[in-house]
């Protein structure tokens, strides 16, 4: 630890904004996260310059995962250009000086908050996960030394009671994200708020998945090609969503949509959450006429 | 016949002469215990103990599982206890709030047993919901209402049907009618005087009414100041106390 790294090009800030011994930490964390999927460590969180909420788990995560050559992409709900996606793109590439890119084949590090790319991942990659509540168990068990026990007794029962009253009060499972899944036959665990339909891109994924959640200072894990099942009743089985529409812009029926209204006559359109995905399908479309 | 639950020499105290001491006694399976006594004998702290809840200072509980197996309580994994406490045990609470899960409907409520023992089938859990809450007396069509909404006498009901869902063997009971108008009481305690006879429970119930001990236990133990002074049958104590408190305890009774 003698060599402090010189941040980027003039910044005064250390690579990627964190101290050499806080990435260390973090990256104790990950690496018992990485070894135990799914559990929850709890880590030293340190004060980012964006309110809790923003992504400051998923940014201290990043920071400690960071190389020189890696490229960063950075997704919120599944866009390149949205305030957040854009404004820790920029904090990295000013504190970090890392190249940056909106294309997911590109990237060797992608942030996001609250999709998974559509395009599939690779192996190498890594996928950081902003997290605003950890315990997939707090909603029925507010006591957290209550629910750590519950982790470790294996005792889950309280887990199907959920799902339980979603289908006693609507007819079926109505948890539509951060819906919960069961990691390598072990451990309970909250996927963060992505929608249902991604948690099938889990499951023996080839790509490293890492989750930070900032305010509630805990780290968890997903190495590449873990099974993740989603939990579900032998009578209720777990349902993807089905739109009836195909996107607006590139046509596709295999993305997740984003429903939009247009103007004040209320005229909706579809259209992919995922911007590059569906950028890549318009380019190739026009590239084809 | 093997006993079920058996105590030697329980000691908990929690200062001196506050909370057990040097308890010992047998259960049989399908056996009701009563322990009565005044308030701050050490009749709860007992029963924590006994369940497995809080460790004893000095003593053992063993448990003969339902494989024949018997098992040191208080050597055994917290996991272990945590599985016996929802499986083969049932303990309702004095306060139906402790026992249940306000936030959620009465069919989640007694279904939690089951999914906590790996039924995934929401059929399945729903039918049993439904028969558990006839069984206790409450209207079948409110099994998607949440306890709250529940009267005091039902929320106890609703416990008891949520305990023995599992098909518990030993059930533990801390003044399940506390806290009941009389009439609701009567009727409490005729319900689970049926259900334990039906389903062959054994029974360990606390309570400092000598009337409920009078119509559900079999047996007795007296306790004042942490020891147990008296321990019988329930008619032969209750119609011959020997012990001096006992005989406080039951001349103390309002006769009709």
């Amino acid at each position: 630890m003698t060599a402090i790294e010189s941040g980027a090009a003039g910044s005064g800030y250390n690579f990627a904004y964190l101290d050499e011994q806080t990435k260390r930490s973090l990256r104790r964390g990950l690496l018992k996260a990485v070894a135990l999927p799914g559990y929850q460590v709890p880590f030293g969180g340190r004060e980012m310059p964006l309110p809790y909420g923003w992504g400051t788990g998923g940014m201290q995560v990043t920071a400690a995962t960071l190389g020189r050559d890696d490229v960063l992409k950075v997704i919120d709900q599944g866009a390149d250009d949205t305030t957040n996606a854009v404004s820790i793109r920029r904090f990295f590439a000013r504190t970090a000086g890392i190249r940056t890119t909106q294309r997911t084949t590109a990237a060797s590090i992608i942030q996001t908050r609250h999709r998974i790319p559509e395009i599939p991942l690779r192996a190498g990659q890594i996928l950081v996960f902003q997290v605003p509540i950890p315990e997939p168990l707090r909603f029925i068990e507010p006591s957290d030394s209550e629910t750590r026990l519950m982790h470790a007794l294996n005792d889950y029962g309280v887990m199907h009671v959920k799902l339980y009253e979603d289908i006693a009060t609507y007819g079926h499972i109505a948890t539509a994200y951060a819906y919960p899944v069961m990691v390598d036959g072990r451990y309970v665990m909250d996927p963060s708020p992505i929608p249902k339909f991604d948690n099938p891109k889990l499951n023996m994924s080839p790509a490293l998945m890492l989750f930070g959640a900032g305010r509630e200072k805990r780290l968890y894990a997903l190495p590449p090609y873990t099974p993740v099942a989603s939990l579900d009743f032998e009578d209720h089985p777990f349902e993807l969503p089905v739109w009836e529409q195909a996107c607006a812009q590139c046509g596709s029926r295999q993305s997740y949509l984003d429903e939009l209204i247009v103007d004040d006559r209320g005229t909706r359109r579809f259209v992919c959450s995922d911007t590059d995905y569906c950028a890549g399908r318009r380019e190739r479309q026009e590239a084809r006429l | 016949m093997k006993a079920l639950l058996t105590a030697r020499g329980l000691t908990r105290l929690h200062g001196p002469g506050k909370g057990c001491q040097n308890v010992s006694f047998d259960l049989y399976p399908g056996e009701v215990l009563g322990i009565v006594g005044e308030s701050g004998s050490g009749k709860s702290t007992l029963l924590n103990v006994l369940s497995g809840r809080v460790m004893p200072d000095r003593g053992s509980v063993s448990y003969c599982d339902a494989q024949g197996r018997v098992v040191g309580l208080h050597d055994a994994s917290e996991a272990f206890r945590r599985t016996l406490l929802r499986t083969e045990w049932g303990y309702v609470e004095q306060n139906p709030r402790d026992g249940l899960r306000m936030g959620v409907s009465a069919g989640a409520n007694i279904g939690e047993r089951l999914m906590a023992q790996g039924v995934r089938h929401y059929g399945r859990l729903r039918q049993a919901g439904l028969d558990w809450l006839a069984q206790v007396e409450i209207d079948p069509q409110r099994i998607d209402d949440l306890p709250r909404t529940f009267s005091g006498g039902m929320q106890q009901r609703l416990q008891i049907a949520r305990n023995l869902v599992s098909r518990p063997r030993l059930l533990f009971m801390d003044e399940p009618t506390g806290g009941l108008d009389v009439s609701v009481q009567a009727h409490l305690l005729d319900l689970l005087r049926n259900l334990v006879r039906d389903l062959q429970l054994a029974v360990v119930i606390v309570t400092h009414d000598l009337a409920v001990a009078r119509l559900l236990a079999d047996r007795l133990m007296v306790m004042r100041h942490s020891r147990v002074v008296e321990a019988g049958l329930t008619d032969q104590i209750l119609d011959d106390p020997q012990h001096a408190y006992s005989q406080l305890l039951v001349s103390s009774v309002l006769q009709p």
